[in-house]
């Protein structure tokens, strides 16, 4: 289980979350859909204990992760895999390097187990034919693939997914949605999601929070936030120019 | 009044800043050294940093090496010859080199070239996001990507200070024979006449220092990269100048060190 007891964070002078508060529970997929630079990715960031709140807490499992010691962040990250926006490959290693990478560090595997629980995955992911490629000869989509393939290789209990569908045609963004979908039922994968691919958040979510300005305005089924009375997130799902949310 | 206060408030900001960056990468040093156990894991990296630092500079550092030689060797020589004393100049050459030169040199080139790219490779890195990657995948940072290439460059400056010397030596004697008339068995007796044994190991220990300094002062300003390509290119060119002053001050003091007393 996740939860984020009223979260604030600053950088510098510009307050990026107010006071949030979520909990999700276990083998959930949970989806946080806000406009640009409202604060999502921090959120995600906080989850990881990346970033550390200037207030609240962060208990993943009971455990905190905010302010935890090293020891106690690396054991909580032994269940827990992030596919970063830009798939953060290591660029001087090839694709099949780079899904081994965790697996090598483990160092509880002979290098022909890797390979194969590697190569499987790259399968699953539509990704054996870049196998030997180096990150910058493959397109943005195939670098967020691996990247994803790299956090599956870990088996985690949490994944953590920054855009996964931003960049991608729309076939390849309904796999990878279904692949979300299919970590949740096969292997019971607590799931958090942000992203901005409204066909994506209904088709994956069990809930969907909206963060506006900092705050977490609704947190709903995808169903209830189709037929939202709020007027902010209305207009957000269903991308209208005209409405209360000011486009700077 | 006031703009003193703030001429005050800003100088004591940026000196707490290059206090904190000093203990930033002393830090990042100090774990380099406890991470000197995985340095048979690393090797491949090791190896591969290695060639970047000594085989790709190879042509560079041999042009400027054998310059130095031939421009010592010709404005020492011209002095040397108003007095009737142009065979003392394999003397000045060798002192010169490698006392001085050529652990200067060695490192200056590496800096522009090698240190200057592991600056802008780790801040890439981290503005990318793949240094959180390998956070979260619990793959130490400094580990990974500082320990490598500390040791690989503390390993090939001294080959580098050594090469520039041999180098530095062939270009002295090409113009105390063209130009001063000085043989070349001449010219290499008095090289080795010169070479003092303490010369060369304070020479190679400058160049390990230097290697030690350079590679962490880079990686430590990548690590601290932000703010995209303009920070990448910040951190890089904060990089080289660190460096360099640093070459230049700490080359002083290891020079104070040891010849305090003499030769």
């Amino acid at each position: 289980m996740i939860e984020l007891i009223d979260i604030y964070k600053k950088f510098g002078d510009l307050d990026i979350l107010k006071g949030i508060s979520f909990s999700i529970k276990k083998g959930e997929t949970f989806v946080i859909i806000g406009m640009s630079g409202t604060g999502k990715t921090v959120s995600l960031k906080h989850i990881s204990g990346l970033l550390e709140p200037d207030e609240g807490q962060v208990l993943i499992n009971g455990v905190e992760m905010s302010r935890a010691s090293a020891k106690v962040k690396k054991d909580l990250r032994q269940k827990m895999g992030v596919v970063f926006q830009s798939g953060a490959l290591i660029n001087w290693l090839t694709v099949r390097e780079n899904v081994a990478l965790p697996l090598k560090e483990v160092g509880k595997f002979s290098l022909e187990e890797i390979y194969k629980i590697v190569d499987d995955k790259l399968r699953l992911l539509r990704l054996s034919g870049a196998r030997d490629k180096m990150p910058s000869e493959i397109s943005g989509g195939m670098k967020k693939r691996a990247g994803l393939a790299r956090v599956l290789v870990r088996n985690p209990e949490i994944i953590l997914y920054d855009e996964p569908t931003s960049g991608l045609d729309p076939l390849m963004s309904n796999i990878i949605s279904d692949l979300i979908r299919q970590m949740q039922n096969d292997f019971g994968v607590t799931s958090v999601v942000v992203t901005h691919d409204m066909n994506s958040a209904y088709h994956i979510a069990d809930r969907i929070a909206v963060l506006y300005e900092g705050e977490i305005i609704q947190c709903d089924s995808p169903e209830k936030i189709k037929n939202t009375d709020n007027p902010i997130v209305r207009q957000f799902v269903n991308g209208n120019i005209n409405g209360p949310i000011r486009v700077n | 009044m006031t703009k003193i206060l703030e001429t005050l408030s800003q100088l004591g900001t940026r000196i707490l800043a290059i206090l904190e960056f000093a203990g930033f990468t002393i830090s990042v040093l100090a774990e380099v050294i406890f991470h000197l156990k995985n340095f048979w894991f690393s090797r491949k990296v090791i190896i591969r940093q290695m060639y970047n630092a000594g085989v790709r500079t190879f042509i560079v550092v041999s042009i400027v090496a054998l310059f130095t030689g031939m421009i010592l060797a010709l404005q020492s020589g011209i002095e040397l010859m108003e007095f009737g004393l142009e065979e003392q100049v394999g003397n000045l050459v060798i002192s010169t080199l490698s006392r001085e030169m050529a652990p200067f040199v060695a490192s200056i080139i590496l800096i522009a070239a090698v240190g200057s790219a592991m600056a802008a490779e780790i801040g890439t890195m981290k503005v990318s996001e793949e240094l959180d990657a390998l956070e979260i995948m619990s793959i130490n940072s400094i580990k990974f990507l500082v320990m490598p290439r500390v040791v690989a460059l503390a390993i090939m400056l001294p080959v580098a200070t050594i090469y520039s010397n041999i180098l530095g030596v062939v270009g002295g004697a090409i113009v105390a024979k063209s130009h001063l008339n000085v043989s070349y068995a001449n010219f290499y007796l008095h090289v080795l006449q010169s070479l003092h044994f303490k010369a060369v190991y304070v020479g190679l220990f400058k160049s390990f220092v230097f290697g030690l300094l350079i590679a962490s002062v880079c990686c430590a300003k990548g690590l601290r990269a932000s703010n995209g390509a303009l920070g990448v290119g910040k951190v890089t060119r904060d990089s080289v100048v660190v460096s360099f002053l640093l070459v230049l001050i700490i080359g002083y003091f290891i020079t104070e060190m040891f010849y305090r007393e003499g030769l």
